[in-house]
């Protein structure tokens, strides 16, 4: 007891112990019941049969995730949720780095478009979907009258009712919502490059094209690999757009990994499947996030 | 140097503006059609209002209790907001500041939650707060939140860059340790606790998948939630629909555009999102 004290008095001298204690306590037990214990309770629970209210827990090894790779609808799942996280990020990327680099070309109001194109980012998914929906509504809806007037009829069955395009108009809206992001840590990239090297090309002779080839993209690649991981990772966790656009549908078209944890939890209460799902995005995104601080460091500071 | 207007640049001012449209029209769209008549909304679109039917606004709020989700919506991101600037810069302070043994052990253990996505721990977070007792409460949905990796991080950076020489002269005229964040540090960082502000009220009034799971009791949806079930239930009722989407998306937009400076800077640097 006494050893005890005396070491707790040598090292809370300055009162950093005890004002450590103070200053983390709260954090700390948040930090155990609402994440730590959380993530293993779950992993314990995809070894689990449970319907998420009997006190009964069968036991069943790695059987959900074995279910997990012959089930047809994960499969579907884990597609869909790719071409999304493919199609948002290439597309997103490419615009925005596009956008970015005219907006870097000393013209006026950079500020305010860059204000209008950072505008989606900062708005509720919820509100972007409910009006994407409008916008889309058949005949009525303003798209279809706009293109009406340019005489293009839309695809039959229309737009969110169609499986192809219902996935698509997903991707759309997520490109929609990401390119402010994008243009703004692009934007920041691009003042890294030293003018010089664009006014020495120049004298050489190369056109703005060739420049933006072999000079902006090679220069301002590690940003690119930072925005790919991240998007990587964002759009592998997509839930909101779909849950009120499409809720998966048409034929399973739009049924997002997020979303099949979501039903098979809380609508079909197959808590282990669900448990297993779970821990595959964990793993998905845990790899992807390591693979972004190895390269970039936490904050991206080393890009 | 710069002239006003450059000839060279109007093609890329085009391409810009085009970009621009597509940005911006679907919340030209959302606006005019929340002031419709409702009589009128299937009839062809226009893009400016000629009509102002502000009552569009009084009907939502009262068919889906818009006010009831207002403050509902209001108080959890209050919650959230002020709980994750005290606890985290509290924190961030002990790490960037005091010794004691396990410190960054610790701080990597915080730092690990970034790698994990909510939905890897929604099961088991639902589970604990209905064994809590929590489910439909403020509480539910304001205190998982206090905790932020992200919070913490961006703080203990700010805390590192004040010099330490400042504590030990508080240190000397008598002040304790407690009283040197609260009287000389958070003073100090006005800008990091507005940033981690923003970031934390964006998160709280957009949230959408934790407020689905624990809430059920339709006098506790916040206004994302009322949103989404409005449009299940009025799914047709356009003008309504489109003035509580309004209603739901001003806050952020406005927060945004007072502190746009501040916010774009910290996200070009941290390259970050709450």
């Amino acid at each position: 007891m006494q050893r005890v004290t005396s070491y707790w008095r040598r090292a809370n001298r300055r009162g950093d112990l005890s004002t450590a204690l103070i200053a983390l306590l709260p954090v700390t037990l948040l930090f155990i019941v609402f994440n730590l214990y959380p993530l293993i309770y779950s992993g314990y629970l995809s070894l689990m049969e449970w319907d998420g209210f009997s006190d009964t827990r069968t036991f069943v090894g790695l059987g959900n995730y074995q279910s997990l790779l012959s089930s047809t609808e994960f499969g579907n799942s884990l597609r869909v949720t790719l071409i999304y996280t493919v199609g948002v990020t290439a597309i997103s990327i490419a615009l925005s780095l596009g956008i970015a680099v005219l907006l870097n070309a000393g013209i006026r109001g950079r500020t305010a478009y860059r204000v209008l194109y950072f505008l989606p980012v900062v708005t509720s998914t919820i509100a972007v979907a409910v009006v994407w929906r409008y916008l889309l509504t058949p005949t009525t809806g303003y798209v279809d009258v706009a293109l009406h007037s340019l005489g293009i009829a839309p695809p039959a069955p229309t737009w969110l009712r169609n499986p192809t395009w219902a996935l698509r108009i997903v991707i759309l809206v997520g490109i929609w919502k990401r390119l402010g992001f994008n243009i703004v840590i692009y934007l920041a990239g691009l003042q890294g490059i030293p003018q010089e090297y664009y006014e020495a090309s120049q004298v050489d002779g190369a056109s703005p094209l060739h420049q933006f080839r072999f000079i902006t993209v090679p220069l301002i690649a590690p940003i690119t690999l930072l925005l790919v991981i991240m998007s990587v990772i964002d759009s592998f966790l997509i839930f909101d757009v779909v849950y009120v656009m499409t809720n998966g549908g048409p034929l399973d078209s739009t049924n997002v990994i997020g979303l099949l944890l979501y039903n098979q939890a809380f609508r079909f209460f197959n808590m282990g499947q669900a448990s297993a799902i779970a821990w595959v995005i964990f793993g998905i995104v845990f790899v992807a996030t390591l693979i972004q601080w190895r390269v970039f460091g936490i904050r991206g500071e080393k890009a | 140097m710069r002239k006003w207007f450059r000839p060279g640049h109007l093609l890329i001012h085009l391409t810009l503006l085009a970009g621009v449209s597509i940005m911006v029209i679907p919340y030209l769209w959302m606006v005019t059609l929340s002031l419709k008549p409702q009589e009128l909304t299937y009839s062809p679109p226009y893009l400016f209002p000629n009509t102002f039917e502000w009552q569009n606004y009084a009907q939502a709020w009262q068919a889906a209790s818009f006010s009831r989700y207002y403050w509902n919506s209001g108080l959890v991101t209050l919650g959230v907001t002020a709980g994750q600037i005290v606890l985290c810069s509290l924190a961030a302070y002990a790490f960037a500041r005091l010794r004691f043994p396990g410190k960054e052990a610790l701080f990597l253990l915080f730092l690990g939650t970034m790698m994990v996505p909510f939905h890897a721990i929604l099961i088991p977070s639902y589970l604990i707060i209905q064994r809590l007792g929590w489910v439909d409460t403020y509480t539910a949905m304001i205190l998982p939140r206090m905790f932020s990796a992200f919070g913490i991080f961006l703080m203990r950076q700010y805390y590192e860059g004040i010099s330490t020489e400042l504590d030990d002269a508080a240190m000397i005229d008598g002040c304790s340790r407690l009283g040197i964040w609260w009287r000389i540090l958070l003073p100090l960082t006005g800008p990091g606790l507005a940033t981690l502000g923003i970031f934390a009220f964006m998160f709280a009034w957009n949230e959408f998948l934790w407020p689905l799971v624990v809430i059920n009791d339709p006098d506790m949806r916040t206004i994302q939630l009322g949103l989404a079930m409005f449009q299940g239930r009025y799914g047709t009722q356009w003008t309504l629909l489109m003035a509580g989407t309004v209603t739901a998306t001003i806050p952020t937009i406005l927060i945004f555009l007072f502190g746009q400076r501040w916010f774009i800077a910290s996200i070009a640097t941290t390259g970050l999102k709450g």
